[in-house]
């Protein structure tokens, strides 16, 4: 009988890796805590829940680490399914919060199929890709499919309307493609095709109403109203310049105290770390998601074959285009477009489906070829 | 295949690289944009957080007007000054209370509430402690600023019903929102004011507007420094009703006095004219903000001023459901027009007896006759024959029995009762001689008065129209955003002779000097409709004397009509609670004079006014404004 857990295995597990995560998740925790802690009436609700859904997160992820990642191939089709299926139950039956619907409910528990549409297209991106090798590159023709498997989730989410969500999405397919490898050609024809849009765009833009354009401009950039989002913005930032050096230490940041962040435990949980632990904390955070990433895309490097390196790099893409976008976000530096911090945002469905998959790195990283080659398990 | 042959990868290197040289570069550039946040303009950003802070505030959006159908604005806004307190400015609440209690006369919220009311927003920003105060406490507030840190005045608007209680039960009035909406819904504000009843809390999306804000730059005592941008609050919409002011006026006078209900509607479309319910109150109250001594007064009184009778009060309809009935054995053969019933007074049925209200009889009827004199022995026999099941089918067609959904508050469906209800109500099965009753609209079976008015509407104008408030919703530069089509609920199904003959047997019952419904006569306009009399006090073998009953115990009076007969204009359903006497004698002379109203505000000065009959004298018309300036008139 096959032994269920090669002892050789485990001398290939890269706890580094999972410390990383760890320490921002925890991190995440002791901020989610503060964001939330209300001086009168207490609360420690929400940390608790995220110290719950982090400890059902690191059990997902070991449990990710005890199968071959490769038998996943084989369900990637149904898991996909099942994720596109619930994001459109979720427009039929879902729960709205803060002004869109994004949760689906099964009794005390709420899902949001967004964040695990993610995992799922990352997955069935890596088998299509895996059968697929070309050695000049991926052929335009090559792209049909996976655009389809990408659009469909991305409108429903659009609709939500969750536009930032739907932009991480599309990033991590693209990024997760052009680790594929494109050949020259497709390179050549979506550059010639992205360089006709940019003029056309302002004449098409030109032909809509000025209501329409207007609602365009808001959704593109929500910051051009400056009492939304801008104000959140200029909240943030004060939070965070406030923080200086050192910060103001832990559960006296007068901006979170007095309530002039705005989710302030999700998207704007990072202003919250930096006011509280100033540069320094947030520069080790910065520094550990870099460890993190980097460290991941070692995995992805000595990967065994095509499958388990996109798999490995989609993950971390997603990570990096999640934390790139929100830091960018709440420092002023791109648009406010409600993109939680991967680990440190509250949330269980975001938190449990990124622990997943960096149980899927650690997977394909314990499973890799070596120059002592492992016997077949 | 590929999983049993595994063969070392042609790694992506280059593309690993180029990978990770993209998350070094973008992390790099987050990395200095946090130095130069937090530390290249930590001063600043400090400043800032420590002594000035910038805050969003709210400006309120004013709230849609409610015109009349000639326009004439029945809820308008006025300007009004509100004390708020911010609470992060407030170093000591109790003290600032406690002055505050000095200038401001009335009970202000103590400290525990103000509390409570607090919690639920952020610190910075203000929690309302008093609505529209008067001129000399503005001018006091003012004065004294530096001795009350954290307390501001606010202008807003304040909701005014223009005519005071006119039409208080369709237009309803606004409230402090709830904390429950509060939690369901992020657009509103502690404080903000929502539609609690009536039309303001049906049409609440479309009156409410919606808020701007202004993002200012604050000291740290909380005054303004600046403002740095602003965005203006888009003001609601006004609802244009179908409700004619000046009728509504006519038909709360008529009500005056008296407890009951008077809905009249436009038969062509379903378009509400009046609805008037008495006792009413005085809507501005509430938009002040209504003292709990007050507000105990209105729920507790046993009259329910409250209570919009006309869609919410449940009578049964008494002899005015005999036009349902009749139209049922019309069309379904029970009778001709031309079967003749013998009333004597009693019809025997079963083991028990059951009785006209004319004591004498009313002798051999036919269909027309036993509406015009209301026989009640014809329409047991009738209703027998109809079999329950198929009488409550029609009472349905008719709008009974479900809801009317004219856009109000806690409307009521009334009752049908039919074999099946009892079977689910009490278990048990019909019996016969309970149809009898329900043909002559007693029993189990009850209506609202917007029901009945739907009924005779349908009959006068040959389809069940949805009843409607709501003319048009116009933004506040007068263009039409929606406007409501006349919607058919359904067309009957009845043959045109059947509406023929009830026409003309309604038409009689006015006309015909053997009618039942004699004093709604006008001169210059047939009328047509129905009196009904409802027992509220089953009396036994003897009969009792009204004057000797409570109050409480005496019989209803309605009417219903409608006008003109040949091509009718307004349906008119009339109910007097405990009147003591019939429909004929209390509730159709109020008709009358509401139909008189009417077609002397729209027909101008040749109508012929009811005259001495009437209240109505044509100087009461100049008072009330009907035929100074008739806008509509035809003639």
């Amino acid at each position: 009988m096959r032994p269920i857990f090669d002892p050789r295995l485990l001398a290939r597990f890269d706890v580094g890796l999972l410390l990383a995560t760890l320490a921002i998740t925890g991190i995440g925790s002791l901020t989610v805590y503060s964001a939330t802690f209300d001086p009168v009436a207490g609360g420690s609700g929400f940390a608790l829940r995220q110290i719950g859904f982090a400890t059902i997160g690191l059990l997902a992820a070991l449990g990710m680490t005890a199968f071959d990642y490769r038998k996943l191939e084989r369900w990637a089709p149904l898991i996909y399914g099942l994720s596109v299926a619930l994001l459109g139950a979720v427009l039929l039956v879902g729960q709205v919060g803060g002004g869109s619907r994004r949760w689906i409910g099964a009794g005390p528990l709420r899902l949001q199929p967004s964040e695990t549409v993610k995992l799922a297209l990352v997955v069935l991106l890596a088998r299509y890709y895996h059968h697929r090798e070309r050695p000049e590159g991926l052929r335009l023709r090559d792209l049909g499919w996976p655009i389809l498997w990408t659009a469909t989730p991305a409108a429903l989410i659009l609709v939500q309307p969750d536009l930032g969500t739907a932009g991480v999405l599309g990033l991590v397919a693209v990024s997760v493609t052009c680790m594929a490898g494109l050949s020259r050609g497709t390179l050549g024809i979506i550059g010639v095709g992205v360089a006709a849009f940019v003029p056309i765009a302002p004449i098409l833009f030109g032909q809509l109403k000025t209501y329409q354009q207007k609602r365009i401009l808001t959704f593109l950039d929500p910051e051009s109203d400056p009492l939304g989002a801008g104000y959140h913005v200029i909240q943030s930032k004060i939070a965070i310049g406030s923080g200086g050096f050192l910060g103001k230490g832990y559960l006296s940041g007068t901006q979170t105290r007095l309530d002039f962040l705005p989710e302030q435990h999700t998207d704007f949980v990072f202003s919250v770390l930096s006011e509280e632990w100033g540069f320094v904390g947030a520069a080790v955070v910065v520094g550990l998601y870099l460890a993190l990433i980097l460290r991941g895309l070692v995995v992805v490097h000595r990967a065994k074959e095509r499958f388990g390196t996109l798999l490995a790099f989609g993950v971390l893409a997603n990570i990096f285009w999640q934390a790139t976008i929100n830091l960018g976000m709440i420092t002023g530096l791109f648009p406010v477009v409600g993109i939680t911090l991967p680990f440190v945002s509250y949330g269980g469905s975001s938190l449990v489906t990124l622990m997943l998959g960096v149980g899927l790195v650690l997977n394909v990283n314990m499973r890799r070829l070596s120059r002592e080659r492992l016997p077949r398990l | 295949m590929l999983l049993n042959d595994p063969e070392i990868p042609e790694s992506p290197r280059r593309r690993i690289f180029a990978a990770a040289a993209v998350v070094v570069v973008l992390f790099a550039a987050i990395l200095t944009r946090l130095w130069v946040l937090q530390i290249g303009q930590m001063e600043s950003w400090r400043s800032l957080s420590e002594n000035n802070r910038i805050r969003l505030e709210r400006l309120p959006a004013t709230r849609g007007l409610v015109l009349d159908r000639r326009g004439e604005p029945l809820v308008e806004n006025r300007p009004a000054f509100d004390v708020q307190i911010v609470p992060e400015d407030t170093p000591d609440l109790a003290a600032t209370l406690a002055r505050l209690g000095d200038i401001i006369d009335g009970d202000l919220p103590d400290k525990a509430e103000f509390a409570r009311a607090a919690r639920r927003q952020p610190r910075h920003e203000p929690v309302p402690v008093r609505r529209d105060v008067d001129w000399d406490t503005v001018v006091r507030l003012e004065v004294l600023e530096s001795e009350l840190p954290g307390v501001r005045l606010a202008t807003g608007p304040i909701r005014t019903y223009t005519r005071g209680s006119l039409g208080s039960h369709l237009l309803g009035y606004v409230g402090q929102v709830d904390p429950g909406t509060l939690e369901r819904d992020h657009s509103y504000r502690m404080g903000d004011l929502v539609g609690k009843s009536g039309l303001e809390r049906s049409f609440e999306e479309w009156l409410r507007g919606r808020p701007g804000a202004q993002q200012i730059e604050v000291d740290a005592l909380g005054r303004r420094l600046r403002v740095i941008s602003e965005k203006a609050p888009q003001p609601g919409r006004n609802l244009v009703l179908t409700i004619d002011g000046r009728l509504q006026a006519f038909a709360e006078q008529l009500l005056e006095g008296r407890e009951g209900a008077l809905v009249a509607l436009d038969p062509r479309t379903g378009g509400v004219l009046a609805l008037a319910s008495a006792p009413g109150y005085d809507p501005n109250a509430f938009a002040r903000g209504i003292s709990s001594s007050d507000w105990k007064g209105l729920t507790g009184d046993v009259l329910q001023p409250l209570q919009n009778r006309t869609v919410q009060g449940q009578y049964p309809p008494g002899s005015t459901f005999k036009v349902v009935t009749a139209a049922a054995a019309l069309e379904e053969g029970v009778v001709t027009p031309f079967t003749r019933i013998f009333c004597g007074g009693a019809w025997r049925f079963g083991n028990r007896s059951y009785r006209c209200w004319r004591p004498g009889g009313h002798g051999s009827v036919d269909m027309h006759d036993a509406l015009v004199g209301s026989c009640d022995v014809y329409f047991y026999q009738v209703g027998h024959r109809l079999g329950i099941d198929t009488l409550a089918e029609y009472a349905r067609r008719f709008g009974l029995g479900r809801l009317p959904e004219a856009g109000l508050d806690h409307e009521k469906a009334g009752l049908v009762p039919d074999t099946a209800w009892k079977k689910r109500r009490f278990n048990e099965r019909w019996y016969p001689g309970e149809t009898l009753s329900v043909a002559i609209g007693q029993g189990a079976l009850l209506t609202t008065p917007i029901q009945m008015a739907r009924v005779i509407g349908a009959i006068a104008g040959g389809a069940l129209y949805r009843p409607h408030l709501v003319d048009r919703v116009e933004s506040p530069g007068g263009e039409t955003v929606d406007a409501f089509a006349p919607e058919i609920d359904t067309d009957l199904g009845l043959r045109p002779t059947t509406l023929h003959q009830l026409r003309e047997a309604l038409r009689d019952v006015v006309e015909s000097p053997r009618g039942t419904g004699r004093n709604a006569h006008l001169p210059s306009v047939e009328v047509g409709g129905k009196t009904g009399t409802v027992q509220v006090f089953r009396m036994g073998q003897n009969r009792i004397k009204t004057a000797d009953l409570p109050r409480h115990l005496r019989d209803h009076a309605w009417f219903v009509a409608f006008a003109p007969v040949e091509d009718p204009e307004i349906a008119i359903a009339v109910l007097i609670e405990h009147a003591g006497t019939g429909g004929g004698a209390t509730a159709a002379p109020i008709a009358r004079d509401l139909a008189d109203f009417w077609f002397a505000s729209t027909r101008g000065r040749d109508y012929q006014l009811a005259g001495t009959g009437g209240i109505l004298s044509g100087t009461e018309l100049v008072r009330a404004g009907a035929i100074t300036a008739p806008p509509n008139a035809e003639g």
